[in-house]
């Protein structure tokens, strides 16, 4: 029996594997051919402000040192036969290798992102829970147009109105940046980094909250309404404990799973959080990519997303698969 | 006996107003969208002279003359901001059109033209949801050389995935119901069978997912515009207000930002009321709760 299940999600992952192959070619495929037809000339890009310095020759050179004479699906090829062997390329703009550069954007983003999906989750649940126990009372009545009034407000609005109240008005925290600007790398303290983090964290977790609070609270009132907890307030149990007893672990589950599949919207609001603060994280990285035109990183950045999204997803499923024996019995891929 | 009661009551506090609940949802989505087709109108009738450069009144607090305050160039601060939701509608308008559009063929195309067509649009909706949202649109902004162009591609390329999904389910429950089947039977072909007994089930689910897709498309246009790859500098977009602000917020200057970011806030949850009163008035499944 025990083997069998092993062997059971070893498939599930093996077709997910392959589903997730088919997209990732498709996306490099489509996003390569998009980023070349654009409008933005990369050596334009390049050179930028030098325009004057720089000759008809020059800029031959450069071309012909990023290969980009030759015909598309040439260029394709040997990029894609490079990023099968781990390289991503060479940033345009930073003129480093694009995994490096995504890599030490990635720690910083992951702070964040951690920080304001653990404290979102957390906080959503409860109030979801809250609400859905004191159903049709003045706090329910609070949580609901709360979440519904944030799930309309700009991120980037929140951010700065966070900004105007607690770094300017306030005084509390700094106005931007992942560290201190004029202190060397090495004196940075982690008192320093946790300041700057504040900020952009508690602005994600506030419009973060919306979605679960709202879920939990539906699945919670379902489960309410259910017999056995009728049965239960039948033989006097509530409050805390009937919570406890009946619907916690009811809730829990989709409520994680919700969390792990809004890895796709969590990483947008941190592209607009970190612009707001000036943090230098990968969605900072994937914004300047864009501006300046630095086709390798804006790739690389298109790919590591997609992977980013597809692991929340497969944590997801792979949490319903395993822990609720329900999906397990007739589960279509 | 308490249950009939408790009816008993709500009815009476219903009374109150003397209306019953399809009049005040009625009314609900007639008053938005009266608010709604206001702001465009104002927006585009609004003189450009009053956002014109006025050097003497510069960085004013809001006050009776400057509603919302002026900026660091002494313009009106509240016509920009209704001049940039009217924009913003505009656009918004541009990309749900497109994005419904492109769901109703999907997933029509889907759940009719067979298995393989099934399984293609499936795995395109993937595709499209694995990237996360604002990076697809920072692509094909990027792509399309951004400008208005470009956003509005992004945006109609971006938002049909979980309305087509939408779509194909409701068309693959339309498509087994016996009605459906005896048209078959009497030889009817797909297109007439789709065009004279699917679409016309589907249009409240259209109508409804559209309304439901502008405060998206409204946000994430005010987004990409925000962070410098969607509409250019010089229009009066809500987007462009906020990434302008940034640069005076430590000077003191809230007003720049609050007031423009708070009514796009309003006109999001306009629409956003609209679709949800839609919904309660045309979804049978959720009219009676």
């Amino acid at each position: 029996m025990r083997k069998n299940v092993g062997l059971k999600i070893g498939i599930f992952l093996l077709l997910k594997g392959l589903r997730m192959l088919t997209l990732l070619v498709a996306i490099c495929l489509i996003s390569f051919l998009l980023i070349k037809n654009s409008p933005i000339d990369p050596i334009q890009a390049y050179i930028g402000a030098d325009m004057l310095k720089v000759g008809p020759e020059q800029r031959e050179k450069i071309a012909e040192y990023w290969g980009l004479n030759e015909p598309v699906m040439v260029q394709f090829l040997n990029w894609g036969s490079a990023l099968l062997q781990g390289d991503l390329g060479n940033s345009m703009t930073y003129r480093r290798p694009v995994a490096d550069i995504i890599g030490e954007r990635f720690l910083n983003s992951l702070v964040l992102m951690l920080t304001a999906w653990i404290l979102s989750g957390m906080i959503g649940f409860i109030m979801g829970v809250v609400s859905a126990m004191k159903k049709d009372t003045w706090i329910d009545r609070m949580i609901k147009w709360y979440c519904y009034t944030l799930a309309s407000t700009p991120t980037f609005w929140m951010g700065l109105l966070m900004l105007i109240v607690f770094a300017v008005w306030l005084g509390w925290f700094p106005i931007g940046l992942g560290v201190p600007a004029g202190v060397l790398a090495e004196d940075v303290t982690i008192a320093d980094r946790i300041e700057h983090l504040v900020l952009p964290a508690i602005t994600l977790s506030i419009i973060g909250v919306a979605n679960v609070a709202l879920h939990t609270r539906q699945k919670l009132i379902d489960v309410l309404s259910s017999d056995y907890v009728l049965f239960a307030r039948a033989r006097g149990e509530r409050g805390f404990t009937l919570f406890w007893r009946h619907g916690l672990r009811n809730v829990a589950l989709p409520a994680i799973t919700l969390q792990f599949a809004a890895f796709s919207e969590l990483f947008g609001g941190a592209v607009l959080a970190e612009q707001v603060f000036s943090y230098p994280g990968l969605g900072q990285a994937t914004v300047e990519a864009g501006l300046r035109g630095d086709v390798p990183l804006l790739l690389g950045l298109v790919i590591f997303s997609t992977f980013f999204v597809f692991a929340g997803n497969l944590i997801a499923d792979l949490i319903y698969y395993i822990v609720d024996p329900r999906t397990r019995e007739s589960r279509m891929l | 006996m308490i249950p009939s009661l408790k009816v008993k009551n709500k009815e009476q506090k219903m009374k109150l107003f003397s209306l019953n609940r399809r009049q005040r949802t009625l009314l609900t989505i007639l008053f938005f969208a009266i608010f709604l087709i206001t702001v465009v109108i104002v927006g585009a009738v609004l003189d450009k002279d009053l956002i014109a450069t006025n050097l003497i009144e510069r960085n004013l607090a809001p006050s009776l003359d400057h509603l919302f305050g002026t900026d660091w160039l002494g313009r009106d601060m509240f016509t920009r901001t209704i001049m940039g939701l009217s924009l913003s509608i505009g656009v918004g308008m541009i990309g749900a059109v497109g994005s419904t559009l492109i769901a109703l063929t999907l997933g029509m195309a889907a759940a009719t033209m067979g298995k393989v067509a099934d399984r293609v649009i499936s795995w395109l909706i993937d595709l499209f949801l694995s990237v996360p949202h604002l990076v697809t649109l920072i692509l094909i902004a990027f792509a399309l050389g951004g400008g208005f162009k470009g956003i509005v591609m992004g945006l109609m390329l971006t938002h049909w995935p979980s309305l087509a999904r939408v779509i194909r389910a409701e068309v693959m429950q339309i498509r087994s119901a016996e009605y459906v089947q005896i048209s078959q039977q009497m030889g009817k072909s797909r297109w007439w069978i789709a065009i004279h007994h699917i679409l016309p089930h589907l249009t409240p689910q259209v109508l409804i997912g559209f309304m439901l897709l502008f405060p998206h498309v409204i946000l994430h246009e005010a987004a990409v515009t925000f962070i410098g790859l969607g509409l250019s500098p010089h229009e009066p977009a809500i987007g462009i207000i906020l990434s302008e602000s940034m640069k005076y917020l430590s000077a003191g200057m809230w007003w720049l930002a609050f007031f423009p970011g708070f009514c796009l806030l309003i006109i999001v949850q306009a629409f956003d009321r609209i679709g949800e009163n839609l919904r309660l008035l045309i979804d049978p499944t959720k009219s009676n709760n």
